[in-house]
């Protein structure tokens, strides 16, 4: 322990990209943060032999050689946790990107040393506990409103007990402290407003509960074909164009989530200055609020340095949690995981680790499962038992759409919710361009009952109704292939028009229109119901005799094709009111008929 | 500053690569002088250093390198770009040294060619359009300023005629601005550079021009450096000078494989198709350096012109390439001998960032409904096309028919378009409109209804 207080510095003995070993590094462990060479960058050690020290370095090593000092700090890479998270945007190891803008311009130089939180900034704090209050781990010692839209808890920070011998009430800065707690050996122990916690390592609760509430996101073909849960996991892979980032986007304006998590791990740097722009005048449909309001942004864009890409979705998860131990309801989405699992490439290449698949390293697929564990509905700690649950969202891109692609199989063996995306269905501007053939969601059934709780059981019902008709046009689409539309039976065409119908009214839904972007699960209830109605209708036409032509040329169609453009607050009951048109045209076409 | 020693302890000389021992004080990326027993001297960097073992990088190859009579210095900084306001007009090689037999320029500075990650809080979102003049991309994939859109070509194809009339048409409507455009070749062969600037001349843009070549006979690992070099003066001319940049980089395979030969020499473990597992973050290095920046006026529209190996779309360079770009043109042989030109593949092509460049005020408000339903239209079109191939025409239902009538329409009139034909914006979505009136009013779905009124609906009548 003695020298754990002796900052004893290293040397460089070789730099190789963003790999840096270092001799006389004893004293350090494994994932401890050091600072490398005379700019003093920031790097983290990730082998450890005999008194060489293998580390990876978070910004770019030009310049840097041997004989350099490392110089350790003997603590595992860590993030700040506390108020001013909300509405940030942090790079891959938190630093804030504001703050470095304003240090150093528009570029991003490096051995910048920034707080990640404010430290001058004040805080309203509320306490909710007063003197002589028991208190455990996790309880929430009082509340600071955060932004309108959200409401952070100061908890008693991991391992600490005992009777509050003090609390504060006002205006404090987070290093200022806000209470104190005398513990059972009868120290007194400081809280302050923000805490560390080392990003690698989960955060405790007391208990996992299994997912069983939806997490509905306003996208059609999610929450009515393949809904995720809250708490659950969800993967998007998909080729190039097919629209992996605009449904990552979709997912963190219109999800139902407390706190939004947004990770560009890797990506490109105008998505993340789009999210900038855009989420602070877009309004939370459930609030009215700006839904900047409820979101932390981790920028680690393609051309950051490649070492920070790899914690940026630690960094991120990390955040997660910790409002998820506030008892919220957290999504973290990550874009893109194949980025960060090529920067463990990259890593382990340079170390000479032996490869696995691809050349990735053998331990890909243990990282990405220990990822994706982090998710869940859990019991937090502290004596109220809140109920938080960290849902995880992660983006996949693999090399030409392939998803034989290493990361995929591994994501694939973890996840619930696989949104698969295909290019054809992009190539026709199908968008979202979720396959409904290939993608699952295992969440289904278990969904099932809170969904039709919160809508209605017909709802289910018709979701069921509707992919069984998506199949069988599937089918139908084989033989029109082979030997023509011709070949069919009325009935059978009915059937590809009624799929149609599905495909074009209900699935088609277009991000970039004002209104078609967000859909309420009860609106998706009605339009999925009047879609399925025309088809039922017709069936039933049909076997009374009236021509098909004339049930596909029906002009009530179009109106059907409209539906996702009706403003969902203005009146829900103009859309009821297409279905008893539907019933008028269908029972002149029948009278027609007879 | 640490005393700059000329070392005689090459190691080994392996590919592009010569391992220097005994070395004092060497950085990583350093620049370093190689100096022939002939006293020719090249350039190199250093690639990777342990202890007093350097591995250098030589870009004009290692031919002739005597490890035993042959010098290395390290010059103790990074390989930096001299920029000036005398840069425009000029011709330089790949690294940035005058090839047009004029003397060097005065530099206002020395710059770090691999430049700094822009800060993606200080960035300004791409939003303003550019008229190319083009109906398929201004009116499909529309191009803004400040984006990074490569055209995906094939051997054979007319990518170089493309990229020409995009850098002689391009402008941002109602507004008169500097521009510049500095063009980066990497192993282009000397018929097509000189193909490109004769086009600069005839339009006078060649005093607007930089240019840095690296022919297909300069040595290839000097292409390493070359975009580096060309994005460099381009950040120069647009984040100090103000200026609006197009960027042209052709042909980034080349690069790519440049940098496949040293990771081969390295002895690295390969990726797909033997290029590196790291080509996504390199690329991303280049690719990333264009944009706009918030307080600052010019901007850097990047235009990388790559061939696809074999077509394939999914061959590294293009995939990876087309995960870091914003969007891509992508040309088709097929339509190429159907003799439509531009042969644009609108289908999968794409500008990801054209919803923020297109509508009221920047092209019309009803230009995103019209692409939608343009692109609808002739996915369906082509679709029945194929169908057609297969079971002939009577196979096809009468609404497919019309379809098919439309794909083919849209070919001919909308896709194709002379080299040298600037149609405006509003003349390419007036066309659009005029095409979809063969179709008939049930199928504009992706229309709202008010715009179908003013556009659709009076060129139908008039059918």
């Amino acid at each position: 322990m003695k020298e754990k207080h002796i900052a004893k510095k290293g040397e460089i003995v070789k730099v190789s990209g963003p790999l840096v070993v270092a001799k006389e590094m004893s004293g350090s462990k494994m994932y401890d943060v050091v600072r490398v060479g005379n700019p003093g960058l920031i790097g983290e050690i990730i082998e450890m032999k005999g008194e060489l020290a293998a580390i990876q370095v978070y910004e770019d090593t030009a310049g840097i050689g041997p004989k350099e000092p490392v110089v350790p700090t003997y603590k595992p890479l860590s993030v700040e946790l506390g108020p001013g998270l909300i509405e940030a945007i942090f790079d891959g190891i938190q630093r804030p990107l504001s703050v470095i803008a304003k240090e150093t311009g528009a570029f991003i130089e490096r051995g910048i040393n920034v707080a990640s939180l404010n430290r001058e900034k004040k805080w309203d704090f509320n306490p909710l506990k007063k003197q002589g209050d028991k208190v455990e781990e996790g309880d929430v010692l009082g509340t600071v409103r955060e932004t309108p839209l959200l409401i952070h808890k100061i908890m008693v920070p991991f391992g600490v007990s005992g009777t509050i011998a003090n609390i504060e009430k006002g205006t404090f800065t987070i290093e200022q402290p806000i209470a104190v707690i005398k513990n059972d050996k009868g120290e007194k122990i400081e809280i302050k407003m923000y805490h560390t916690w080392p990003v690698r390592k989960p955060r405790p609760y007391k208990q996992k509960l299994a997912p069983n509430e939806v997490l509905s996101t306003g996208q059609r073909v999610i929450d009515t074909f393949f809904p995720i849960a809250k708490g659950g996991t969800a993967c998007v892979p998909g080729p190039f164009g097919s629209g992996k980032t605009v449904i990552q986007h979709q997912l963190a304006k219109w999800a139902d989530a407390e706190v939004i998590v947004y990770i560009g791990c890797g990506e490109r740097g105008n998505e993340m200055t789009d999210v900038l722009i855009e989420f602070p005048e877009l309004k939370d449909p459930r609030t009215g609020k700006p839904l900047m309001q409820r979101t932390t942004l981790i920028a680690n864009t393609s051309n950051m340095p490649v070492a920070a890409r790899e914690a940026s979705v630690y960094t991120g998860i990390t955040i997660g949690e910790y409002f998820r131990d506030m008892g919220y309801s957290v999504a973290v989405m990550a874009d893109s995981t194949s980025r960060w699992a090529e920067a463990m490439r990259e890593i382990s290449g340079r170390m000479e680790e032996m490869p696995g698949e691809e050349g990735y390293p053998a331990y890909l697929s243990t990282r990405i499962a220990e990822f994706y564990e982090r998710a869940g509905k859990v019991i937090c700690l502290g004596s109220e038992k809140r109920k938080g649950t960290l849902s995880v969202i992660g983006a996949v891109s693999p090399p030409g759409g392939d998803l034989s692609d290493p990361v995929v199989q591994a994501t694939l063996r973890v996840v619930k919710v696989f949104w698969s995306l295909e290019d054809k269905l992009a190539f026709k501007r199908h968008f979202p361009a979720i396959s409904w053939l290939n993608s699952y969601s295992l969440y289904k059934e278990s969904l099932e009952k809170s969904i039709a709780k919160a809508i209605s059981h017909q709802y289910v019902e018709d979701s069921k109704f509707a992919m069984r008709l998506l199949q069988e046009e599937a089918e139908l689409e084989e033989i029109v292939r082979l030997v023509g539309i011709d070949a069919l039976s009325p009935n059978e065409r009915l059937i590809m028009e009624g799929a149609r119908s599905i495909r074009e009214d209900f699935l088609h839904q277009n991000a970039f229109h004002e209104i078609d972007t967000f859909t309420s699960l009860e609106k998706q209830s009605i339009m999925l119901s009047i879609v399925l109605h025309y088809y039922k209708r017709a069936v039933e036409a049909l076997k009374k005799g009236v021509e098909l032509n004339k049930l596909i040329d029906m002009p009530i169609r179009e109106k059907i094709a409209r539906l996702k453009f009706i403003e969902e607050d203005k009146d829900l009951s103009s859309i009821h009111s297409v279905k008893k048109e539907i019933d008028a045209a269908f029972d002149s076409l029948e009278q027609e008929e007879k | 500053m640490k005393e700059i020693i000329d070392y005689q302890t090459i190691k080994s000389v392996s590919g592009p690569l010569i391992l220097v021992e005994g070395v004092k004080g060497v950085k990583y990326e350093e620049l370093v002088e190689i100096i022939l027993q002939n006293n020719e001297t090249r350039r190199g960097k250093v690639l990777e250093i342990n202890e007093d073992k350097a591995l250098v990088q030589v870009f004009e190859g290692t031919s002739g390198i005597d490890p035993e009579k042959t010098k290395v210095r390290f010059l103790a900084r990074g390989i930096k770009l001299g920029v000036g306001p005398d840069m425009l007009g000029r011709v330089f090689t790949g690294l940035g040294i005058p090839r047009d037999g004029y003397p060097d320029i005065v530099a206002e500075k020395y710059v770090d060619i691999n430049g700094l990650p822009i800060n993606p809080y200080s960035r300004n979102y791409p939003n303003e359009f550019i008229q190319t003049g083009i109906s398929a991309i201004d009116g499909l994939n529309t191009l803004v300023r400040g984006q990074k859109l490569p055209i995906f070509s094939g051997s054979g194809l007319p990518h170089n005629k493309l990229a020409a009339q995009i850098a002689r048409q391009a402008k941002v409507l109602g507004k008169e601005e500097s521009f510049a455009v500095v063009f980066g070749t990497m192993g282009l062969t000397f018929e097509e550079s000189e193909y490109f600037i004769q086009n600069f001349e005839e339009t006078g843009a060649l005093e607007k021009t930089v240019l840095f070549l690296n022919l297909a006979d300069d040595p290839a690992i000097e292409r390493i450096a070359t975009p580096r070099v060309a994005l460099t003066a381009a950040e120069y001319l647009a984040f100090e000078k103000d200026m609006h940049v197009l960027v042209i980089l052709t042909d980034m395979t080349n690069y790519c494989e440049a940098l496949r030969e040293i990771s081969a020499a390295r002895k690295e473990i390969p990726g797909r198709r033997g290029y590196p597992g790291y080509l996504y973050t390199d690329l991303s290095t280049i690719y990333e350096r264009s944009g706009r920046i918030k307080g600052k006026k010019g901007s850097i529209t990047l235009i990388p012109i790559l061939s696809m190996p074999e077509d394939d779309k999914t061959h590294p360079i293009p995939d990876l390439t087309g995960y870091i770009t914003e969007g891509q043109i992508i040309l088709s042989r097929i339509l190429h001998k159907k003799n439509v030109s531009p042969p644009i593949d609108v289908l999968p092509s794409l500008s990801r960032l054209k919803d923020k460049g297109i509508g009221k005020g920047k092209t019309r408000e009803d230009h995103a409904d019209l692409f939608n339903q343009l692109f609808a239209a002739y996915a369906r079109g082509k679709e029945a096309q194929e169908l057609a191939v297969i079971l002939g025409d009577a196979a096809l239902t009468d609404i497919d028919k019309l379809y098919v009538k439309f794909a083919e329409n849209f070919e001919e009139r909308y896709i194709s378009q002379d080299n040298y034909e600037d149609r405006d914006i509003e003349g390419t979505l007036d066309l659009g409109w005029e095409l979809l009136t063969i179709l008939p009013i049930q199928e504009m779905k992706r229309v709202r209804e008010a715009y179908l009124k003013k556009y659709y609906l009076p060129l139908k009548k008039e059918k």
